[in-house]
């Protein structure tokens, strides 16, 4: 099922776009699965997700874990830890 | 009681403090942030996860709410690129007493840190950069836990 992909910071700037329609493999079931899948995708993914202790989630908009299942997930977002304040 | 706001408008402290004395009660707390003109930055740009953003930020007023006897709690954020000096949050907290008031508005802006989507670059001469997380603002966050 296609999902909605959202990059912030110097992950979208990495990958070279704020946004992606995807529609995952069934074996990428975690977010760590499906950010394997998802550095295999171009040059830009790769060097974005080359470093996974740099990366933070959120899945549906609430921050989540690396090893959260990601089934059923419409919206996706992959970026560094947040620094506002 | 509950005001968040996210806005690339400069943030209006007359404003935000008109509506914390609403509220009618004795204390009144407030926390500003400005752009630091550390290290000859020129500019700081905010980037933020529209949605999420606005969300995580009335979650944290919710959770200041349940926690103190407040009579309002207001959390403004300001996104975009901005000048040193320049107000990038404001959170103000309103309660019969000061102490509830001063530790509500401490808790929110210690919560803001680490629960909200918010990325920030720096514009120096030298060049641009993300900036990276303070542990001490991690430590800060769990230490309401």
């Amino acid at each position: 099922m296609a999902v909605r992909l959202l990059y912030f910071a110097w992950v979208r700037e990495a990958v070279g776009i704020g946004e992606e329609m995807l529609d995952p493999p069934p074996e990428a079931a975690t977010l760590d699965a499906l950010i394997d899948w998802l550095a295999t995708l171009s040059a830009g993914h790769a060097t974005a997700f080359a470093d996974r202790t740099r990366l933070r989630a959120a899945v549906d908009q609430h921050f989540v874990a690396m090893d959260a299942p990601v089934a059923g997930a419409r919206e996706i977002a992959i970026f560094p830890p947040v620094t506002g304040g | 009681m509950i005001r968040v706001g996210v806005q690339t408008a400069p943030i209006d402290l007359a404003d935000a403090l008109a509506g914390i004395e609403a509220a009618g009660m004795g204390g009144i707390a407030s926390f500003t942030g400005l752009v630091r003109a550390d290290d000859g930055v020129a500019t700081l740009t905010l980037e933020h996860y529209p949605g999420m953003t606005e969300a995580a930020l009335q979650a944290v007023a919710e959770a200041a709410a349940a926690r103190w006897s407040l009579g309002a709690v207001t959390i403004l954020h300001r996104v975009g690129t901005m000048h040193p000096g320049e107000r990038i949050v404001f959170v103000g907290t309103a309660a019969a007493h000061r102490a509830e008031a001063l530790a509500a508005c401490s808790y929110c802006i210690d919560r803001l840190k680490t629960d909200a989507p918010f990325w920030k670059r720096e514009a120096t001469e030298a060049g641009e950069r993300w900036v990276e997380p303070r542990a001490a603002d991690d430590s800060a966050a769990r230490g309401w836990e």
